[in-house]
């Protein structure tokens, strides 16, 4: 229990001296994270709303797709990412193992589905009635399915918040195609699982005090969002 | 030149089962078109398609400007509202639920701003501008829907039960408001109601429907008095069972 108690002690010591290892880090852990999910809700978000919006042949099956690939291994990702940058894979030529830019690849894999699905599930829960009163009042069908996305949009951010929740959270992927190389691409996640491995708690600890209370800020932010959205409905 | 509306032979089936059959009509004048009917007869669909938000299996409706035929594009749309019975507000406030049709158009804000307070007023909501829409009760967002067509000045507007299940403050809200917009002498109204009250209080010409057809139309008081029609006189006196 003592140690468990000085490893708190020093974890709270770390963050309060504002130590340069842990600043580097975190900013790494952002910065990684951050990146695959601007990408994965570039692609995402459109991708979700076409599916919500339109019917083409093959759609039950792509969203069949993103359903399952929202539970994707990350493990199994780094696995297949591994073996498409690695020397002898298609894209080894590209010199990408063991960089930031691998991690925010497999990081905007896992994130995607999550961002696609919720994203089309947010849009397909809109009364039709909705579009079919912007037809009424005059709106062109690109008018229509944007306000359908304004009427969406506290469900979309959501999924995007999800998205977050899941790259943040992540290790097995970023462990694999990342290294964890100290101050390259060491983040917050593989940190925690090498110094928990060293027996060197405060650190970890430090990082995952950092991670949670990254992780309440968000929902904080979601929950006051979505409160505001329950207000006016 | 106002907008003129012509259906011709117009016949509609949902799932084998038809709707409307063979539904011929000329809209060419303004005022109050009323459709009356029982459940079932058709009118809701009839004025789905006549506000183009479906399309008729067989049969044509032709909007026309004097002796032109408007093609049935946006511009055409933007020319035409329809009120739903169930209104689909958006999750905003009440200010930008009716200027939602002007913003579309690109209007200016001072002229929407101005536009949408006197739409408000014509409903009596002035006072709930900056309230969420979704908190308004049934009768004000009923309001609402009707604020929210008018103020974008349609030629010819579409309202399907606009008064069903309201108290009678909100219905005589509503009555007195298209009271109000059948002064604008270039507007046609065509509104659903099975209240042959309300019918006789609003329109000029009534159109009775039974199983999808039309089978009894004529000036209100007119059609009142001596319905050509023995279902539309069974309807009128009551005596229909449906």
């Amino acid at each position: 229990m003592d140690s468990i108690i000085e490893g708190f002690l020093k974890a709270f010591s770390l963050i309060y001296n504002l130590n340069q290892e842990l600043l580097g880090i975190i900013f790494l852990s952002l910065k990684v994270s951050g990146i695959a999910l601007i990408i994965s809700s570039i692609i995402g978000v459109p991708a979700g709303t076409i599916i919500g919006l339109r019917k083409f042949p093959g759609r039950g099956f792509i969203i069949s797709l993103l359903n399952t690939f929202m539970g994707l291994p990350p493990v199994v990702v780094g696995l297949f990412l591994y073996l498409i940058l690695s020397r002898s894979g298609p894209l080894g030529f590209m010199g990408l193992l063991y960089t930031p830019s691998a991690m925010v690849t497999a990081q905007t894999i896992l994130a995607l589905p999550i961002v696609a699905s919720l994203c089309h599930s947010a849009i397909v829960t809109v009364d039709p009635i909705i579009g079919q009163a912007a037809i009424t009042l005059g709106a062109t069908p690109y008018q229509k399915a944007i306000t359908i996305i304004n009427e969406a949009r506290y469900g979309i951010l959501s999924g995007i918040i999800a998205g977050f929740g899941r790259v943040m959270a992540e290790v097995g992927a970023i462990l694999i195609v990342g290294g964890n190389i100290a101050g390259y691409t060491r983040v917050m996640t593989t940190t925690i699982a090498l110094e928990t491995d060293k027996g060197n708690f405060e650190l970890a600890l430090a990082l995952g005090i950092i991670l949670l209370t990254l992780s309440l800020i968000i929902n904080v932010v979601l929950h006051l969002f979505q409160k505001k959205g329950m207000i006016s409905e | 030149m106002s907008l003129r509306l012509t259906v011709s032979n117009i016949s509609k089936n949902y799932n084998g089962k038809p709707v409307l059959r063979d539904c011929s009509f000329s809209f060419d004048s303004s005022g109050i078109y009323v459709l009356m009917g029982p459940n079932g007869s058709g009118k809701s669909t009839f004025l789905r398609i006549c506000a183009l938000l479906e399309c008729p299996d067989s049969g044509e409706v032709n909007f026309s400007s004097g002796s032109n035929i408007v093609r049935k594009d946006t511009e055409l749309r933007r020319r035409i509202s329809l009120v739903l019975p169930k209104i689909g507000l958006f999750n905003t406030t009440v200010f930008k639920n009716v200027a939602y049709g002007l913003k579309i158009r690109g209007m200016k804000k001072k002229e929407i701003e101005e536009r949408v307070d006197k739409a408000l007023e014509l409903v009596g909501l002035i006072h709930k501008k900056n309230h969420t829409a979704l908190t308004l009760s049934s009768g004000e967002t009923q309001r609402l829907g009707i604020a929210r067509a008018m103020v974008i000045e349609p030629e010819i507007l579409f309202l399907d039960e606009p008064t069903a299940s309201l108290d009678p403050h909100s219905t005589t809200i509503i009555e007195e408001a298209i009271t109000k917009l059948k002064g604008n002498n270039r507007l046609t109204i065509i509104m659903v109601t099975h209240n042959i009250f309300q019918a006789q209080r609003l329109a000029d010409m009534v159109l009775f429907m039974y199983d999808g057809r039309i089978v009894d139309h004529g000036p209100n008081k007119e059609f009142f008095e001596k319905p050509k029609d023995e279902r539309a006189y069974r309807f009128i006196t009551g005596q229909m069972v449906y």
